[in-house]
């Protein structure tokens, strides 16, 4: 379960013993630390009772009556099976115990008045357990509880209000999270090929599905986590997120690859003679890494969104597994290629590989990447 | 024609835009350092130093180039009077087979002249993207931290944080 809710993603600091906390977590209010979750008695939850860390769970109320900050999604968490919350306690129990204090908290007045969040939880918390839907499966049923609960999956893809809290209505129609864009999940799925349960599993599991793309930026440490869930319980969440995108333009059928190469070139000189010298080697449809199966950039749904960002953050920074652990690999670009050039790549990749307009600003949105800013 | 600084030095050659970079100072000016090893930005064998930042020049188009200045290991002294970088791999007996240690001593090199007080965290994060199949990296890291020293500062230690 700690591996479906990926709690260390947020609970370990770079470098840090796992659970541990300290990872500062930047929000439109400031910055949070998140907390030690190991059992240790001083620093950590080593001297919470079940039932203190269940209603931590299921109402944001630490075990000294202490209103914890939304960030900590237990809006989502409310929602898990009472089971699941037991395993969850046994298997932060029994991890080693760390002693390590958060920093204290950098929240914008009056928010750091905890208080308040009384009245948040009055307008936006649904207290769970969720019950099942009849005429669902059991799988799909499954699937959901874990996704809308400890998995937290609408916390990125959902976008928020102005008191942080996600839009009603628009559930899973996407969001920017950490200087990236969550796709939407839903009926406006932008994805060119069908998600079907099959490609969201394999996605999900290894962070690459080959009628899509590779898992990047917090997804790709959320895939990480998921390779080590359960078969069952990853496959059940990608029949539910299958089920959520079934009215989506992609669902109705395979669409070919797309590949405007002559339009490109023309449009785009420079970027095709970059595009031949840096990219081709792994991306043309003749190169090596293609012939095992790996999907044509057309399919990857960051070239058919509104924003470039998606597709920069990949160029610039690359994609690289954590230390250890296996998961796609691409070298970054950020200083093989200057501003001007990363945003004529980026228009050509568009022009290419997709039926879209021409993103506009890219030029801006790589500045504002180079300064380290999420948009 | 195209015409590029490398080691301080302009050239002209004749090649296409879309030419990795590490063909022509391999072919073109017969600087052999740096290496082909994948050919795909993944092992760092390549690597030598655009304006001051590491990169792999089997993925840099010519064309990518523009004004912009390389250095590669034949920049950093000779064998008889080698930079503080190379001189401390030697010293170290850093290199095995090796094939990968242009490319290390580059990507060092970028590192200490940015900070010559890196922790070694930093160190060894910014050596990561580098591979080497012979197994001599605690000798590799063994160089840097020679190197910075030499170079007026030193790697600081920490306590090492296990995850």
């Amino acid at each position: 379960m700690a591996d479906v809710g990926n709690c260390a993603g947020c609970h370990t600091a770079a470098g840090g013993r796992a659970f541990a906390g300290g990872r500062p977590l930047p929000t439109p209010f400031g910055t949070i630390h998140a907390t030690n979750i190991t059992p240790d008695a001083e620093t950590g939850i080593g001297t919470w009772s079940r039932e203190a860390f269940v209603r931590a769970m299921r109402e944001g109320i630490a075990r000294n009556g202490m209103h914890l900050y939304p960030a900590f999604p237990y809006d989502h968490f409310t929602n898990a099976s009472d089971h699941d919350l037991e395993a969850l306690y046994a298997f932060l129990m029994t991890r080693m115990p760390v002693q390590a204090r958060a920093s204290a908290n950098d929240l914008k007045w009056p928010l750091d008045f905890r208080p308040l969040i009384a009245g948040w939880n009055f307008l936006y918390l649904k207290k769970g357990p969720m019950a099942d839907q009849p005429g669902q499966t059991a799988e799909w049923n499954r699937g959901r509880n874990l996704v809308e609960g400890l998995a937290h999956c609408s916390d990125c893809h959902s976008p928020r209000n102005e008191w942080g809290a996600e839009k009603h209505g628009q559930a899973y129609d996407g969001a920017w999270i950490e200087g990236w864009y969550a796709p939407p999940l839903n009926a406006h799925s932008p994805a060119v090929q069908p998600w079907t349960a099959d490609e969201l599993f394999s996605y999900l599991r290894t962070g690459l599905s080959a009628r899509h793309a590779a898992a990047a930026g917090p997804m790709a440490s959320v895939t990480q986590s998921l390779a080590k869930a359960p078969d069952a319980d990853v496959r059940a969440m990608a029949v539910y997120v299958a089920s959520l995108m079934a009215d989506a333009p992609s669902a109705h059928g395979n669409r070919p690859p797309i590949d405007h190469q002559e339009l490109a070139d023309k449009a785009h000189p420079a970027a095709a003679a970059l595009f031949a010298g840096a990219c081709a080697v792994c991306h043309d449809s003749g190169a090596p890494m293609m012939q095992q199966g790996r999907p044509p950039l057309s399919w990857g749904t960051a070239l058919h969104v509104d924003t470039p960002n998606d597709t920069l953050q990949v160029i610039m920074h690359g994609l690289r597994p954590p230390a250890g652990r296996s998961g796609p690999v691409m070298p970054p670009f950020a200083d093989t290629f200057s501003d001007f050039q990363l945003a004529d790549i980026a228009a050509y990749l568009r022009a290419r590989y997709t039926q879209q307009p021409p993103w506009p600003d890219v030029l801006k949105a790589v500045g504002e990447l180079r300064r380290g800013g999420a948009p | 024609m195209i015409s590029l600084t490398v080691n301080g030095k302009q050239h002209e050659v004749d090649a296409d835009l879309d030419t990795p970079l590490l063909y022509v100072l391999r072919n073109d000016l017969e600087l052999n350092g740096a290496k082909f090893g994948c050919g795909l930005g993944q092992c760092g064998s390549c690597t030598v130093l655009v304006d001051d930042k590491p990169v792999f020049s089997c993925l840099m188009p010519l064309a990518a180039l523009g004004n912009r200045k390389v250095r590669t290991i034949e920049g950093l002294g000779t064998a008889d009077k080698p930079g503080p970088v190379p001189a401390a791999f030697e010293t170290e007996q850093a290199a095995q087979c090796g094939y990968c240690i242009a490319g290390m001593i580059m990507r060092a090199q970028a590192l200490l002249e940015r900070n010559n007080r890196p922790t070694e965290a930093e160190l060894r994060a910014h050596m990561a993207p580098n591979l080497c199949r012979c197994g001599t990296h605690m000798r590799i890291l063994a160089a840097v931290r020679r190197a910075a020293v030499a170079m007026g500062g030193g790697v600081q230690q920490q306590a090492e944080a296990k995850p």
